[in-house]
C-alpha cells in the first residue's frame, strides 16, 4: 500500500467530515481522488495540519474533523499531539500516513523508518483510542466505526507518491468554500 | 482595577474567544484571570508556532483567537505567521510581552529583545507598545484594526506596564 491507495480508501467513507490535509503531494492525491468544499488542503505550514485540525475541532464541536497528516510532517510538531490529548476533544480523527519518508521532496528517510514508533508516542502523549493499519482494507472499516472521540489512526505504508498535477486553486479560495461549508452544512 | 484586569476586560469586551498562550512571568496575572474567570476558552501550547496553527483553524471555524507569549516567541512563529496566517488571510492577535528591554537582568532575552520591533515590520505585523496603563487603550486600537483590515496584529507589553504597580 501507498499513500495514495490509503487517500482512496478514506475519501471513499468520506461523508459530513471536513479534512485538514497535509501540505505537499498528499494535498494533491486528496484533491484528485475527491475535491470538496469540506476539504482544507494546508500549502505551507509543514506541521501543522493536526494543529489547524485542533483548532477546527473545538471551535465547531458538533462537526467531525479529520486531519491527513504525515509521518515527516508530525515529527515537526510532536508537542501537538500532547495538547490535542490533553483537550481531548470528542470530533478529531488524526490520520497519520507513515511512508517512512518526505515523500514530498524526493523520498528521503524520515526515523519512522529506522527506530521511531509514532504509535508508541501517541500514547506517550495521552491518546486513549489509537489503531494500527497495515492492510488497504482495514482502512474504511476501522474509519468508519471510530464513533465519538479523540482518535490517532497510523496507517503504515509503503514509500512513494502518485503523478498528480498541482491544485489550481488560489489559498483564499480554499479557505472561503470552507469556511462557507461550515454554514451550509 | 489593576494592569491585569484592565489587559483581560479589552481582551473579553473586543470579542477573543480562544487564547493560546506560551507563558512568561509577566503574563502570570492575565493568564490566572483568564483560568479563573472561564470566560475565554483557554488553550496552553507547547510552542509558538502551534498555537498559530491552532489558531488558524479555530478562525476558520468560527472563532476569534489571541496568542499570548514572549517576544521570542514570534521567532518560532514566523513561517506560519507568513505561509498560513497571510497565505490564507487569516488575522490573529500576538499580545507578547516585550522581554530584553532596557533593564532586562536576563542576558540570553536581549539578542531578541532588541530587534523585535523590526522583526515584526519587516513580517509585516503593525505593532502597538504598551508601557504604562494609560497606554492600555492601545489594545482596543489594535484588536479594532485587525478586525477592519482582517490582517494580524502585534501588541508589545513593556515591563514598565506593570512595574509602575510595585
Ligand atoms: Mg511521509
Amino acid at each position: 500500500m501507498k499513500r495514495f491507495d490509503a487517500i482512496k480508501k478514506i475519501v471513499e467513507i468520506l461523508d459530513e467530515e471536513f479534512v485538514v490535509c497535509n501540505i505537499g503531494i498528499p494535498s494533491k492525491e486528496l484533491f484528485h481522488l475527491k475535491d470538496r468544499p469540506q476539504n482544507f488542503y494546508m500549502m505551507g505550514s509543514m506541521g501543522l495540519a493536526s494543529s489547524i485540525a485542533l483548532g477546527l475541532a473545538i471551535s465547531q464541536p458538533e462537526k467531525k474533523i479529520w486531519c491527513i497528516e504525515g509521518d515527516g510532517s508530525l515529527l515537526m510538531n510532536l508537542g501537538s499531539l500532547s495538547t490535542i490529548a490533553n483537550v481531548n476533544p470528542s470530533n478529531l480523527t488524526l490520520i497519520v500516513i507513515d511512508n517512512g519518508s518526505y515523500g514530498s521532496t524526493g523520498d528521503q528517510c524520515t526515523y519512522t523508518s529506522n527506530k521511531t514508533n509514532l504509535e508508541v508516542i501517541a500514547e506517550g502523549a495521552g491518546f486513549k483510542s489509537i489503531v494500527k493499519i497495515t492492510k488497504v482494507e482495514e482502512i474504511k472499516y476501522i474509519l468508519r466505526d471510530l464513533g465519538k472521540g479523540c482518535h490517532f489512526v497510523l496507517i503504515k505504508t509503503n514509500p512513494g507518491s502518485a503523478l498528480v498535477s498541482n491544485i489550481p486553486l488560489k489559498p483564499i479560495e480554499i479557505k472561503n468554500r470552507f469556511m462557507q461549508s461550515f454554514t451550509e452544512n | 482595577m489593576n494592569v491585569d484586569q484592565k489587559l483581560y476586560e479589552i481582551i473579553k469586551d473586543f470579542g477573543i474567544d480562544l487564547v493560546l498562550s506560551v507563558p512568561c512571568i509577566f503574563l502570570k496575572g492575565i493568564l490566572d484571570l483568564i483560568n479563573e474567570r472561564k470566560e475565554i476558552l483557554h488553550i496552553p501550547v507547547t510552542r509558538e508556532e502551534e498555537g498559530v496553527g491552532i489558531a488558524a483553524g479555530a478562525y476558520l471555524g468560527g472563532k476569534r483567537p489571541a496568542i499570548l507569549m514572549q517576544n521570542s516567541g514570534l521567532g518560532n512563529s514566523i513561517n506560519a505567521i507568513k505561509s498560513l496566517l497571510e497565505l490564507y488571510d487569516i488575522p490573529v492577535i500576538f499580545i507578547m510581552s516585550h522581554r530584553g528591554g532596557k533593564d532586562e537582568k536576563i542576558l540570553a532575552q536581549i539578542p531578541m529583545g532588541k530587534i523585535i520591533n523590526k522583526l515584526l515590520e519587516v513580517i509585516g505585523i503593525k505593532t502597538w507598545s504598551i508601557k504604562s496603563s494609560k497606554e492600555i487603550i492601545k489594545l482596543n486600537e489594535a484588536i479594532i484594526y485587525s478586525q477592519e483590515c482582517n490582517c494580524s496584529v502585534g501588541v508589545l507589553l513593556q515591563k514598565s506596564l506593570w512595574s509602575e504597580e510595585i
